[in-house]
This record gives C-alpha cells, structure tokens and sequence, in this order.
C-alpha cells in the first residue's frame, strides 16, 4: 500500500534521505529504525504528505502524495514526533475538531470520538485542557487522532518516545490489534520494541537503506547468533571443545579445578549444539547450564549502522 | 468546493475559541476600547468640539490599528511553527488558502467585535445631535476594511518567522510605511523634492487616501478594489511564504 522509490531529500546542502527505496504491503507493522539523524522523520514527513521529495516518488494506495496530497492524506492517519497539540483545546474538543476535518459532523462525529476516546484509554482526561496532561495521555491524545477517519496506514513517528513501560505496553497492545487489517509504519530507536510488535523493520543510516528484514533475520546477523553459553564439570573442557568443526571461537568465562563456564561461538552458519552434547556424553562431562543466544538486534544495529557512520565520516 | 467550506469553517472556529480560551482576547478588547475612548475623547474632545460627527473617532483607527493588530496577527502561524501543530494541520487534508482563509476570518471576526463594542459612542452621538448615519456606517465599513489590510499584513509576517516579536516589529513597520506613504505631512516633505507623479504613485499605495474617502462617507469602488486587493495579496504571498518554509 505504501510505495517509495528512490526517496531523496536535501535541505540546502545537507542531503537528509538519500535514495530511500521500499514496499509495504497490508498486514505489515514495519519498524523504521536508525540512529538520530538519521533522516527517519524525514522520510515520514514525505510519506505523509508534508514535506514535498527533492527527488523520487511516493504512492500510498496508488495516489501519488507529491501531486496530489489531500487524496493521499484520507487514507493515512499521521502521528508527528513529540506529538504536537493544540495546547489551549480540551481532549475532546480537539478530537471533535480533527474529526470535522476529516468530514465528520453531527452523531457520525460524536460517535467516532467517543470510540477513540475509549480505545486509547482517554476517559479520565477527556475534558481536561491539553496542556495540562501528562506525557502517556499527550501521546496518546495524538495517536487518537490517527485513528478517527480509520484510516488504512498509520505512519507514527516515535509514538512510545518518553512513555514509562506500562504506557508503552498499552500503546503497543494498540498497535498489535490494530495490526492485520493496517500497514503500520512507525520509527523508533527503541529496539526492544521492534521485537515486541514489528513483523519487519528498516534500518536506515545517513539517509540510506542499510537493512530490511524481519526482526528474527536481522537478530540472526548478529555476532553472538547461535553462540552457546556452557557450564560443566570435567576434564579438558575447553580444548577439547575448540578442536570439534562445528566450533569457531571459545571464550573461558569462569575456571575453577574442574568446572568451567565457555562461550562457545559457532562457525558461519552452523550450530554446534548437537556436537557438545554428543562431546559432553563420550568424555562423560556433566552438563550444568547451557544457553543458547538468540542473537541481539542491538548488536546487529550498532554493527550496521557504525560502519555506515564511519564511512560516511571518510 | 464543500470540502473547503467545511475545513475554512472548522478552522475558524477553532481559531475563535481560542481568543476567548485565553485572557487575550479580553485585553485586547479592554485595551482596545480604552485607546479609542482615550483619543476620542482627550485628544479628538468628542464633547467639546460640538458636532455630532464620529470623525474624532475613526482619525485614530489607522494608528490604534498598526499597533494592536498586529498584535492579533502575530501568533496565527508563528504558534502553529513553534508548537509543531502546523504539521498536524497539513497533514489531515488541510490545504495552505483553507488554513490562511479560516484564520483570517476567525482574526477579522475578533477584531469586528472589539470594534462593534464601541456602540455606545454612535449613541452618544445620536442623542448629542444629528449624526449622519451614513457617514457613520461608511466610516466603520471603511475602518473594518482597514482592519483586515493590517491584519492580511501581520499574518503574512506571522508566517515568515517563528518568533512572535519579530513578526509583530515587521508587522508594525509595514504598516507605519503604509501609513505614511499618504500621511499629508510626510508627502509633503515629499513633495519638495520629488516629482508629482512619483510622491502620488507611492501614496497611492496607503492606507490613508482610501480610508479618508470612506470617512467621508463616500464609499467608491476604486477604494474597495484597493482593500480587497491588499488582502488578496498578502494572503497569496502568506501562502507563498508557507510553501516555501513547510513546503506546503
Ligand atoms: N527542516 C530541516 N532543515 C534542515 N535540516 C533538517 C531539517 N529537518 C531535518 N534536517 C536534518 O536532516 C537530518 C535527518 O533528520 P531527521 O529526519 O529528523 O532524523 P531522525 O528522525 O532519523 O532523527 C538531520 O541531520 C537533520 O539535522
Ligand atoms: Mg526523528
């Protein structure tokens, strides 16, 4: 439903998005990640209509946004960074105001707002003046408004930014259920919560794509994918599991008289957990502990986007 | 074509109750009244000059105006900048002319306000003696054509900057050149040495000419055209400013 296509944007001289091409289809909730500056609300800003591309194309459910913005817009419900509001309005009243604008009038109106009054959980502040809320119900009061013309793609830029943990639970329980019939697209730098919701996520670095795969892919790539954390007792532990072929690297965490704790790195693609255990049994090791690592993102996201960095530095 | 009357109309709404949501709105209208009341009287002396004219009244409108609309004016773009909001509004459909349109109706509905709350000085003048209605109705079309001039003026500069007191100093100075362009002292100097043509030609361009032919209760075409030409020309070029600066 979203199409973009060699996305460019240069504010003066300063290239912020540079060649930003991708799809996302129904059903997706995409993770839009990279470090500050990245130029993440820059690309939002061009999706959602507001900031016109130096070069490239976007489409929303075909409608081309540069040239025709109010068309696009319909179908998309945009959540700002910081969550910007009209400070001197009440909840409702401003619900009520971006519901006329979507075209809502009369118990049409009132209905839509009181649906997303309740869904976001903002009964208890519904007439109270914006500026005096808290951070959690601000937010909130923000991605409301995306949803009031129940639109088909929800472009939200850091929408957990600031929350504490219960209020981004409920912000990403949101999220899920709106997921299978939406594209979600929402940036964040907060990795854990790409785990937690996103079936996809871009990471973009000095203006550029530089990965996009599914969270358990990406994690993959990670250096520690796969390795095994082994404590036992026995003799001659640690060469002897260096010498099986599975194995590349072994680390001696802890060592005293016959029990030891490793970190066991696999080869590229290998698992050595099947060999260790048929090692531990013919040298008749006991096994204590053994964990195997899922592989982190952040890892995975420091790696890609510091070489990026850095060769952008040269 | 509905679509943009429902989102002018939505917009001004909006704009309206957020002058009386804050104290603004009341000091400006305070202020305001208090300004008129205090040239009219000590300055213009309604009672002692004996005639039962409001001309002591309207005189003062082009200065009470340079300085209180912009004042009005200032926060209409500039706010939506510094808060972020002018996102929210370009973003759900809202076009550039539909935003400007319904903020400047909301602003020029405000300022008809403060300015029909100087009634009772009609009345004074009625039961003083015989006004002539028609002088005193031209005269107030003509002071609300002068307030939305000024007020197309500070919204355009309300756009060019997010700092509300830069906005209010270009707004301010705008008008005082507006003024003085026809300001009979200062074409005069003028006058002395440069050409007629020349001193005519830039004093077509104020305020001055076109708000006394309507004090006088001639009400001319030329002169409405002048007005609605000011107003459709700094809002095409507040547009322009928005385009360039939000890209929208
Ligand atoms: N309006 C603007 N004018 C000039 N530079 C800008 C503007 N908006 C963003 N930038 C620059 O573009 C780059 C990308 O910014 P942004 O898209 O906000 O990054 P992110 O959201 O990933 O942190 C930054 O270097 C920022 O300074
Ligand atoms: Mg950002």
């Amino acid at each position: 439903m979203i199409k973009v296509k060699n996305l460019v944007k240069d504010f003066g001289r300063r290239r912020a998005v540079n060649g930003v091409s991708f799809e996302v289809e129904k059903g997706t909730v995409l993770g839009f990640l990279g470090p500050n500056g990245a130029g993440k609300t820059t690309t939002i800003r061009m999706i959602a209509g507001f900031l016109p591309p130096s070069a490239g194309t976007v489409t929303v459910k075909g409608i081309d946004v540069a040239t025709d913005p109010v068309a696009a817009q319909k179908n998309i419900g945009y959540m700002p960074e910081n969550a910007p509001l009209y400070e001197d309005m009440t909840v409702s009243g401003f619900l009520r105001f971006i519901a006329e604008i979507r075209g809502f009038s009369g118990t049409e109106q009132k209905n839509r707002v009181d649906q997303v009054i309740e869904r976001c959980f903002l009964q208890p502040v519904k007439n109270q003046t914006i500026d005096t809320l808290s951070k959690g119900y601000r937010q909130r009061t923000c991605f409301a408004q995306t949803l009031l013309h129940d639109p088909d793609i929800l472009l939200l830029d850091e929408p957990t930014e600031g929350l504490d943990p219960n209020q981004k639970q409920v912000v990403r329980d949101m999220i899920r259920e709106m997921a299978p019939e939406k594209v979600i697209m929402l940036s964040t730098h907060v990795l854990e919560e790409v785990e937690a919701i996103c079936t996809r996520a871009i990471i973009i670095s000095a203006g550029k794509v530089v990965a996009d795969d599914s969270p358990a892919a990406l994690r993959q790539r990670s250096s520690s994918y796969n390795a095994v954390e082994l404590a036992a007792k026995g003799q001659g532990i640690a060469e002897k599991t260096g010498e099986l072929p599975e194995v590349g690297k072994t680390e001696v965490l802890e060592a005293a008289g016959d029990t030891c704790r490793l970190r066991i790195f696999p080869k590229a693609g290998k698992n050595a957990v099947p060999a260790l255990l048929a090692a531990a049994q013919q040298q008749g090791w006991t096994i204590e502990d053994l964990k195997v690592d899922e592989g982190r993102l952040d890892d995975v996201f420091r790696q890609i986007t510091t070489t990026e960095d850095t060769k952008e530095a040269e | 074509m509905t679509e943009t009357i429902q989102h002018v109309l939505a917009i001004a709404k909006r704009e309206w109750r957020s002058y009386f949501d804050s104290p603004v709105a009341y000091v400006f209208i305070i202020i305001f009244l208090m300004l008129a009341g205090f040239f009219t009287f000590s300055v213009s002396r309604f009672y002692e000059a004996g005639q039962a004219t409001l001309s002591g009244f309207f005189t003062w409108h082009p200065w009470l105006y340079m300085i209180l609309v912009p004042a009005v004016a200032m926060r209409l773009w500039a706010e939506e900048r510094r808060s972020g909001t002018i996102e929210l509004l370009f973003t759900v459909s809202v076009t550039p002319i539909q935003a400007l349109l319904g903020k400047f109706i909301a602003a020029w509905l405000f300022l008809a306000l403060a300015l029909a709350l100087t009634f009772p000085l009609v009345i004074t003048a009625v039961y003083l003696g015989a006004p002539d209605l028609g002088v005193v109705f031209s005269g107030y079309f003509g002071s609300m054509l002068l307030a939305g001039a000024y007020l197309s003026v500070g919204m355009f500069t309300s756009a060019l900057t997010r700092n509300q007191v830069i906005s209010f100093i270009l707004a301010v100075v705008i008008g005082l050149f507006l003024i003085l362009a026809g300001f009979p002292p200062v074409t005069d100097l003028l006058a002395r040495w440069a050409p007629v043509w020349l001193v005519d030609g830039v004093a077509a361009f104020s305020f001055m000419s076109h708000y006394e032919t309507l004090q006088r209760g001639i009400i001319d075409l030329r002169d409405l055209a002048y007005f609605a030409s000011v107003m459709a020309f700094m809002l095409l070029a507040t547009q322009a400013v928005l385009k360039s600066k939000v890209g929208r």
